[in-house]
């Protein structure tokens, strides 16, 4: 891609260098990136997963990143996309989560409010066309209520049962729509886990950008717990009937 | 704002070298007008491509005043372009003690997209509420402010499929003997909103999933929300 190129106007230009100076550049795609997001609503809560690689290119360049952050006691965040504006978008958070705190006036950043918070960000800075290279997922409990959106570099949001990222709006969310859709407060916490590795296994199968070493986490009334990395079984013996692949 | 001298990305680009701050999530808003209502009919699907994003994502809202803003094209501009639109109804509220009337809201519609003409909200709105004399009134946009009264309007992504239909049932253009003037009663309006809706939903596939239509009278906004096809 190439960079968009802006000229500052005459007012922003140091004195003494002509006015046809280098116009500033902007990055113009993400650099180190994480992949697929994947979380949806059950009995209890929410729960999502991510891996935990931070690729450069199709180098997998860091491959013990945590794409789930704890924003507070009731809303978990997720991440694709670039790592750097992840990192830039989790201070911004702890800003915020700061500053409410020493308001010292009881109240609490509910989910809908973060959620709120995270894409007048993404929108604005859409909108400045200097966009953040991300899409986020947020999931939280806010007042007995499930909320689980979806905010990307465009500033788009939307809600809904089951939300993923990228790859895994192709791959797991149809699995999702079998599976989730219309029964999320049918699924207790063990099935939950279990449609959430069948989707991050076929992940790994297919995404040649995802890591089999991933974190999973959920939010219900109890708080946010992310958990340590772990591995899924996999299978590749199907692979040698797949004609041209192996033998 | 972030400067940084052009990376050497190992960026897996495919053709494409521009980034474009716009997207379209396709969907499909309407409004008939009556002489004593005006009704808001908008599915509630929201797409991005090939994929689904949500099956119930609603894309009309109601405002404080009793106005209905229908809305399709970008979903993050018509949403902050809603809020704008009711922060401003409020703003008038607190300050003159009473509601703004729709027209007034209209043509502040209008002045608040022109006024992004330098980067538009990709929105093609249509809002609809009562005039002055309690009529039904219906107002549709372009995405730079242009603006037009209308008895009827369909914007969005079935719109080429909706639009010629209501051209034939609602403003019965070229039609012997039929009078252009007639407006519609709400349960011929609400009929034909539903069978637009349907038959759009055959052959579109942005528009599906709800229905939820608005009609606006004195008493009010009834709200109804149907099912269309999940396909």
């Amino acid at each position: 891609m190439d960079p968009v190129t802006l000229e500052l106007p005459h007012t922003l230009q140091r004195p003494g260098h002509a006015v046809a100076q280098e116009p500033m550049t902007r990055p113009a795609g993400p650099i180190v990136t994480g992949t697929s997001v994947v979380a949806f609503k059950y009995r209890d809560g929410i729960i999502m997963a991510a891996d935990c690689l931070a690729s450069y290119g199709s180098l997998a360049r860091f491959r013990s990143e945590n794409r789930l952050f704890k924003v507070n006691e009731t809303t978990l965040l997720g991440a694709a996309g670039d790592m750097g504006d992840f990192q830039y978008m989790k201070h911004k958070l702890e800003d915020v989560m700061t500053h409410e705190y020493d308001m010292d006036d009881g109240q609490r950043l509910g989910t809908k409010s973060v959620y709120k918070c995270l894409s007048n960000i993404m929108y604005g800075r859409r909108t400045a066309i200097n966009p953040l290279w991300n899409a986020y997922v947020v999931g939280g409990v806010d007042g007995g209520e499930r909320v689980l959106g979806y905010v990307d570099l465009y500033g788009t949001t939307y809600t809904a049962d089951a939300v993923a990222t990228g790859f895994g709006k192709q791959i797991a969310i149809p699995m999702l729509r079998r599976r989730v859709e219309g029964r999320a407060d049918e699924i207790s916490e063990e099935e939950a886990v279990a449609i959430l590795d069948d989707c991050m296994r076929v992940l790994f199968y297919r995404d040649c950008r995802a890591l089999n070493k991933l974190r999973r986490a959920k939010v219900t009334a109890q708080g946010v717990e992310i958990s340590e990395p772990y591995s899924l079984e996999t299978n590749w013996t199907y692979a040698e009937s797949i004609v041209g692949y192996g033998a | 704002m972030r400067t940084a001298t052009a990376v050497a990305a190992p960026i897996e680009a495919h053709g494409h070298n521009h980034w474009s701050p716009y997207v379209d999530n396709g969907g499909t808003t309407l409004a008939i007008a009556g002489e004593d209502y005006v009704l808001v009919a908008s599915d509630t699907r929201q797409s991005d491509g090939y994929a689904i994003n949500s099956r119930y994502e609603p894309k009309a809202f109601v405002l404080s005043n009793n106005a209905v803003l229908g809305t399709s094209g970008c979903v993050a501009d018509a949403k902050r372009l809603c809020e704008v639109l009711e922060q401003r109804a409020q703003l008038y509220q607190h300050k003159h003690d009473r509601q703004i009337s729709t027209p007034a809201l209209a043509r502040l519609l209008s002045n608040t997209m022109y006024n992004r003409r330098m980067l538009p909200y990709y929105v093609f709105p249509v809002l609809a509420g009562l005039d002055s004399e309690g009529r039904g009134a219906a107002y549709a946009y372009d995405a730079i402010g242009s603006m037009e009264r209308v008895t009827n309007s369909c914007f969005g992504s079935a719109e080429t499929l909706i639009q010629p239909f209501l051209d034939n049932q609602v403003a019965r253009n070229n039609q012997r003997g039929a009078d252009p003037e007639r407006l519609l009663t709400r349960q011929e309006a609400l009929k034909i909103a539903i069978d637009a809706f349907t038959s759009a939903t055959e052959r579109d596939i942005y528009t599906g999933d709800y229905l939820e239509i608005f009609i606006i009278d004195a008493a009010g906004v009834h709200k109804e929300t149907r099912e269309l096809k999940h396909d």
